[in-house]
């Protein structure tokens, strides 16, 4: 581990002794991409940190890895291009409810109305305002109609929460039944309605040319490359924290190679009558939502504050944030996230029907969300935990399908997954409070 | 600010000059070289009640720059009443308040910051999942084109990290929640000085923390007083106070009894003061700081 801070030369020898102890449990916590000097000093802290309890995406990526071996060794058909791709389908509407609810959690509350707040009142808007013997809008105004309902609700019951002081759980939970139950009086009894949007059902169902998956992809990376190579350096030049120019280089190669698998995955021919390449347009969706929540929460005050707090909400408080605004701008974007995944849902199934799960798809939400690494005791998560998570829900389902197991088996299966990752993430915790 | 409005009386006191420190039974202070000047903040009769309870009672107080005051007293003497007032977050009743020789009128604790007074509470308001960047600019984070500019923040933070010499943290990129006691308190205090504190309000800030820590937070706060903060410590720990202080204020009841260099007290007659409120005995001639 390198030395960052030497005492200074006055330091008495006692002060120096007595935070030895402390340092070496500092050693511990501190983001290893910050003190290592080198790619093998990184390692080793990384180690050292995964034993101390912090472990980042690291349980996801080795569930996900784990619950690929168990499916590949008892069909080999879950590894296959076609698969892969229709599982990116299937997890798609999860990662995308799970991103939103990350917002929530992050304060450390929850969010249980936006299965039927995103994919009820979303997708039914959305449905309704597209059929050509009703509205008839173009696709773009449709969409955008549905998502402004879905954050015009979170905004409500955001401000229910902050300005009158109830329980997340609480008003959320009356969310659920109430807007389940204006889109059962929207659809009317046991409809379901169709859509024949061509550019709404190709956003789950479309690709994108083979061609355009390599240069789109290409540009993406190379933007990520460029953007983090020169802040990575510009750090180092100032003499910042900053993770040495091997680890930078490690981290753009794996996302090229990450990208480069994708759109081999992607190309290979998945048809069964016609032939179909091309990486799905759900795919750039779900990475753009990734993309723009991970800026939000990453970058920007807005982002900063939501962590402190679900951190501290006191100490927040005192360096003068406005908690009202902030918490009910939270659940606002929690609800519009899930009105994507509510378009999403739309165009993957072309239809809506009075058989939406709303419950069962926020707890999935939930669970994909603390799968994926974000803390129910809120302060800790990003946007990418969301999406994690619901690959991995979606692979046990996916993989449960393939084996011909059916619900009640996939339901214990999740549960089991969803109880391992919230035991991971309060033993870290108690770990974290107890190395201070 | 806001002048003439709410209880308070405002009097102008900008032209007092020669100031002596206000005390009960001692003569002027001899000690450090502000005894001329208008002190950074006066308290006059200030006087907050809740309900019947008479929480503080006419306490006069003058808080010099440069200067550590510790403000000692049992529980329920006034302690925080007092320094909530002075922080803004309670709006005394009667009494006036001025900075800088100018009246001012405190009504949210952001008038006080801006003022240039700030307060590190006893819980320490950290966010223990951010780092010590983070949590020293929480809610004035700088931003560029309304994105954070983190690498502007880090280099002023590690500046005053440094100028504090706080050099026993590891990486200032650290969570908070990975800090021993003693370097939250040092964050907590370093957040105060990069905010740009005139005075620094201390409540308990080593209640919490072992020897070694203690050391090295009075070390801390003792440098503040160097650089020209003015300090006002509230403890309990007699030791602490003779150990930093340069002039002790004692509050019995609610009522400022005794406000003298630290120099002209020693740990019986503060202990004397604290308990009844009032002392029969002399001075030490050495002072009394162990």
């Amino acid at each position: 581990m390198a030395k960052v801070d030497e005492p200074a030369p006055g330091v008495s020898k006692e002060e120096e002794r007595s935070e030895e102890a402390a340092e070496a449990s500092a050693e511990l916590a501190v983001s290893p991409e910050l003190v290592a000097g080198s790619v093998s000093e990184y390692l080793r802290a990384s180690f050292a940190r995964i034993r101390a309890g912090d472990t980042g995406i690291l349980p996801v990526v080795g569930g996900l890895l784990l619950v690929s071996i168990i499916f590949q060794s008892l069909n080999s058909h879950f590894l296959t291009a076609a698969n892969l791709v229709n599982l990116l389908l299937q997890a798609a509407v999860f990662s995308v409810l799970a991103m939103g609810e990350v917002y929530a959690l992050l304060l450390g509350e929850i969010d249980l109305s936006i299965g039927f707040v995103g994919i009820g009142i979303g997708g039914t808007v959305l449905v309704e305002l597209l059929k050509p013997s009703g509205a008839d809008w173009p696709w773009w105004a449709a969409i955008a109609v549905a998502l402004l309902a879905c954050a015009l609700i979170g905004l409500l019951q955001g401000s229910i929460i902050t300005r009158i002081g109830l329980p997340s759980f609480v008003v959320t939970l009356a969310g659920l039944l109430f807007w389940q139950g204006v889109m059962l009086k929207i659809l009317g009894n046991g409809g379901s309605i169709l859509i024949s949007d061509p550019i709404v059902i190709d956003i789950a169902s479309g690709n994108l040319t083979p061609l355009a998956s390599w240069i789109v992809v290409l540009v993406i990376v190379g933007l990520f490359g460029v953007m983090t190579w020169r802040r990575d350096a510009r750090r180092r030049a100032a003499g910042l924290v900053a993770p040495p120019p091997g680890l930078t280089a490690a981290k753009i190669v794996g996302v090229l190679i990450g990208g480069v698998a994708l759109v081999l995955l992607c190309n290979a021919d998945r048809g069964r009558l016609v032939p179909i390449r091309g990486v799905p347009w759900v795919v750039l969706v779900v990475f753009g939502v990734l993309a723009l929540w991970t800026f939000v929460l990453g970058r920007t005050r807005f982002g900063r504050y939501i962590y402190a707090i679900g951190g501290n909400a006191e100490a927040a408080r005192r360096a003068g944030v406005n908690l009202a605004r902030i918490r009910t701008l939270a659940f606002m974007l929690c609800s519009l996230t899930a009105g994507i995944a509510g378009v999403i849902y739309v165009s993957r199934l072309r239809s809506i029907s009075t058989s939406v799960d709303g419950g069962t798809l926020v707890l999935y939400a939930v669970a994909a969300a603390v799968i994926g690494g974000t803390s129910l005791f809120g302060g800790r998560g990003k946007a990418v935990h969301g999406v994690l998570g619901g690959i991995v829900i979606a692979a046990i389902d996916n993989g449960m399908g393939l084996l011909g197991f059916d619900a009640s088996t996939k339901y214990m299966v999740t549960a089991i997954v969803l109880l391992a990752a919230v035991t991971i993430d309060a033993v870290a915790r108690r770990g974290r409070v107890a190395g201070r | 600010m806001d002048r003439g409005c709410g209880p308070i009386t405002v009097v102008l006191r900008g032209s007092v000059t020669g100031t002596v420190i206000s005390d009960v039974g001692a003569g002027p202070a001899p000690g450090p070289p502000v005894g001329a000047a208008e002190p950074l903040l006066r308290l006059r009769g200030v006087t907050k009640r809740f309900g019947p309870v008479q929480a503080v009672v006419g306490v006069d107080l003058e808080i010099p720059a440069g200067q550590v005051t510790a403000l000692a007293g049992d529980n329920g003497a006034g302690k925080s009443v007092l320094i909530k007032c002075i922080a803004g977050i309670h709006a005394p009743e009667e009494g006036q308040i001025s900075w800088e020789g100018r009246p001012v009128h405190f009504r949210t604790p952001r008038d006080a910051a801006e003022l240039g007074i700030e307060t590190v509470y006893q819980d320490l308001a950290l966010c223990d999942n951010l780092d010590i960047v983070q949590n020293m600019f929480l809610g004035r984070e700088r931003v560029r084109r309304r994105v954070l500019d983190e690498e502007d923040m880090e280099t002023a933070a590690r500046e005053t990290l440094s100028s504090l010499r706080v050099t026993t943290v590891r990486s200032i990129r650290q969570p908070v929640a990975s800090l021993s006691g003693g370097q939250r308190q040092s964050v907590a205090i370093a957040k105060a000085v990069l905010w740009d504190a005139k005075l620094v309000i201390m409540d308990e800030p080593t209640a919490a923390l072992g020897v070694t820590q203690t050391a090295m937070v009075l070390e801390l706060v003792r440098r503040l007083a160097d650089r020209g903060h003015a300090v006002l410590l509230v403890s309990h720990n007699l030791n602490d106070v003779f150990q930093v202080a340069d002039r002790i204020a004692v509050l019995y009841l609610g009522r400022m009894v005794a406000v003298r260099p630290a120099a002209e007290m020693d740990r019986q007659i503060v202990v004397d003061l604290m308990t009844s409120g009032s002392s029969t005995r002399s001075a030490p001639p050495s002072g009394g700081a162990s």
